[in-house]
């Protein structure tokens, strides 16, 4: 039975392989079809259709059956401005090789230079865009995958730009070495779960690198977010795994690495936050595990709002951040254990790399800016290092349960 | 006055406190940049270091230079001298010699670590005219406090009160009130109250210029208007001259009246 299976599989796979190189329809300035619309016109169901090099003044494209759309030299696709270029209403379309230029853009409408609607085993890759509102749009679109495009945005404002790689009601969506600069967000995702976002670039957008939200059980590996308005904010998620991911300069009065609100159940490690105002700023979130990032010259390495439960924070390392960890309250439910911490001054007599004095991280200065914003003013002040030396001698103010008992001697590497 | 400038000057520059003031800077300077060889990181580092050693050296020096030449300074009183040159040039000599002893003291390791090619210059030389301006600042409130208190304990004590008032207790009062008056809106108050401490100017002057302001959120958006334009740093350096002059006026206005 199985090998009658296979067998059938194979002719069936040779059928439609024989099928597509049979026919692929060719489609260049100077031949029979000069336009992708015409193309995709006379294509039956999947057909290849190979676009050479040149320049097609079109949008509104509307790919209705499972092709294969190759670009042959990065043809240009130019929409001169006048709305969504490209629109995938079926299964298993791929769209690989193009130049997208000069999306439309509306402040009632989300045009989008590539959407797909409501299809699955969708594959778009090596698309370049540039002058866009909304790159690549899923909306409702599951199992597919966007690999190796580049997004170049030139958002000026936040009211009319749109966002580089766009998730809606998409699941099981894997997304991955594409590089976004210069959208709103970066790559944004709503009520989208199982996503695989990984070893993106997303650079100098105008508000977040990364932004989801009602997203669980999305895994985000090794990616680099790097100056963005304001960092990479996650909200309302359960399930979330980091790893490996570098957060840098995200540094401006409202910046930061990674917000988190509201998040669950989640798994941070092994993520580098450099040069941020605020490394994670973390609110309502609980039962997430943080485990071996490194905190590196941030304002502050993390700072903790409201009602945060069952942290823990292991074997990480913070180096010169001018404060470690804020706190609002006086209570603290979280772990700190095993860290590594710049600022640790103790001693190891036994010589077993565990400090033998426990590590306060929050310095007396944070709490007062924490009650009272303005008196950052005395930030570097002779003043506020002499109450957070009898502060660390005694704490009164500070949670005096939040110490890291097995403070480390050398960085965790 | 020339003449008692230079020779206090020349007095000073022979003098070993000069040398110690002088190399105490180079070395910390050499040391800093070998020890992170950054120079805008460096620059962080010697501000703390330059907002709290500064005002206290030379609040001890100019009072103690005060008392150690009183006995010259009473013949000198006896010749036909003005009187406002007399102490003007005592004073200009001593703010001179240790405004010379900073800036050469720190100038040099910098430029050998290539401060010219760096884009921290401007940073640099802000740092180096406010380290300038608490020197003369201090030096001349330590003048006055000693033409005003013929007992040298006193007058000692006064001296290190001031510089701990400016330096410490004053940044105490200003967290209390800004605890106390949380409830109303307290940039303008903040901005005030740090522009009459010439180290809280200081303090804030140089963290401003420097990417650290952004930790400074709402607030230090609000300072960053004002001191980050042409006007605010105007106002700033008025400010600076201000604390400056008056002392000074004071100087000469009192020695004038003094009954030696």
């Amino acid at each position: 039975m199985m090998r009658y299976q296979s067998l059938l599989n194979f002719t069936f796979l040779l059928f439609v392989t024989a099928h597509l190189w049979a026919k692929p329809i060719v489609i260049c300035e100077s031949c029979e079809i000069k336009s992708i619309s015409e193309g995709i016109d006379r294509a039956i169901d999947f057909d290849t259709l190979i676009v050479k090099k040149g320049t097609y003044k079109e949008f509104n494209i509307l790919v209705d059956k499972p092709l294969t759309l190759i670009g042959e030299g990065y043809p240009i696709i130019d929409g001169e401005k006048k709305g969504e270029i490209m629109r995938i209403v079926s299964d298993g379309v791929t769209i690989d090789g193009f130049f997208i230029i000069n999306v439309g853009t509306s402040y009632t409408t989300d045009y989008a230079a590539i959407r797909v609607v409501k299809s699955e085993n969708f594959l778009i890759q090596n698309v370049v865009l540039e002058k866009l509102f909304f790159g690549i749009y899923l909306e409702k679109s599951n199992y597919g995958k966007v690999y190796h495009n580049k997004i170049i945005g030139d958002a000026k404002d936040e009211y009319n730009s749109g966002n580089g790689i766009q998730l809606w009601y998409s699941h099981h969506v894997e997304v991955s070495n594409n590089i976004v600069q210069g959208a709103r967000d970066g790559i944004y995702l709503e009520f989208s779960d199982n996503i695989t976002i990984d070893n993106n670039k997303s650079t100098n957008n105008l508000r977040y690198g990364l932004h989801f939200m009602f997203s669980d059980d999305d895994v985000y590996t090794n990616n680099l977010f790097e100056n963005n308005g304001a960092g990479v904010a996650v909200m309302f998620s359960k399930g979330i795994i980091m790893k490996g991911n570098t957060f840098r300069k995200n540094w401006g009065t409202a910046s930061f690495g990674v917000l988190l609100k509201e998040i669950n159940d989640a798994e941070i490690s092994n993520n580098t936050f450099e040069e941020n105002t605020i490394g994670i700023n973390i609110e309502g979130s609980n039962r997430i595990n943080y485990k071996g990032n490194n905190f590196i010259n941030n304002g502050w390495g993390i700072k903790v709002l409201g009602a945060c439960y069952a942290n823990a924070f292991t074997g990480n390392n913070f180096l010169y951040n001018s404060f470690d960890i804020s706190y609002d309250s006086k209570l603290n439910d979280n772990v700190f254990d095993g860290n590594y911490w710049s600022g640790y001054t103790g001693y190891d007599l036994d010589k077993n790399g565990i400090g033998d004095v426990p590590y306060r991280p929050v310095k007396l200065f944070s709490y007062i800016v924490n009650k009272t914003p303005e008196a950052i003013v005395l930030l570097r002040s002779l003043f506020m290092d002499i109450i957070d030396f009898s502060e660390k001698v005694s704490p009164v103010f500070t949670p005096d349960n939040l110490l890291d008992i097995n403070p480390l001697m050398t960085k965790v590497q | 006055m020339l003449k008692i400038l230079k020779y206090s000057f020349y007095d000073l520059i022979r003098s070993r406190w000069s040398y110690v003031y002088f190399l105490f800077y180079l070395l910390l300077g050499f040391v800093l940049l070998f020890l992170n060889n950054d120079v805008s990181k460096a620059i962080i580092t010697l501000m703390n270091v330059i907002i709290i050693l500064v005002p206290l050296i030379s609040t001890i020096f100019g009072i103690m230079y005060f008392y150690n030449s009183k006995e010259f300074t009473e013949l000198l009183l006896a010749q036909p001298i003005k009187r406002s040159s007399i102490f003007l040039g005592q004073y200009l000599g001593v703010a001179g010699s240790l405004t010379l002893s900073l800036v050469l003291g720190l100038g040099i390791p910098f430029v050998l670590y290539g401060l010219f090619k760096s884009d921290a210059i401007f940073d640099f030389s802000l740092l180096l005219v406010t380290g300038a301006f608490l020197t003369l600042i201090f030096t001349v409130l330590a003048f006055n406090i000693a033409l005003s208190n013929e007992n040298k304990i006193k007058g000692f004590g006064y001296a290190v009160l001031l510089w701990l008032f400016m330096a410490v207790i004053y940044d105490g009062l200003f967290l209390m009130s800004l605890i106390i008056f949380k409830e109303y809106p307290l940039d303008a108050f903040s901005l005030s109250a740090t522009m009459f401490n010439p180290i809280d100017l200081s303090r804030t002057l140089i963290l401003l210029k420097l990417d650290i302001s952004a930790l400074l959120g709402y607030t230090g958006a609000v300072f960053k208007k004002f001191f980050g334009t042409d006007q605010g740093l105007f106002v700033s350096m008025l400010m600076l001259i201000l604390w400056t002059v008056l002392p000074i006026w004071r100087l000469v206005y009192v020695s004038k009246k003094k009954d030696f």
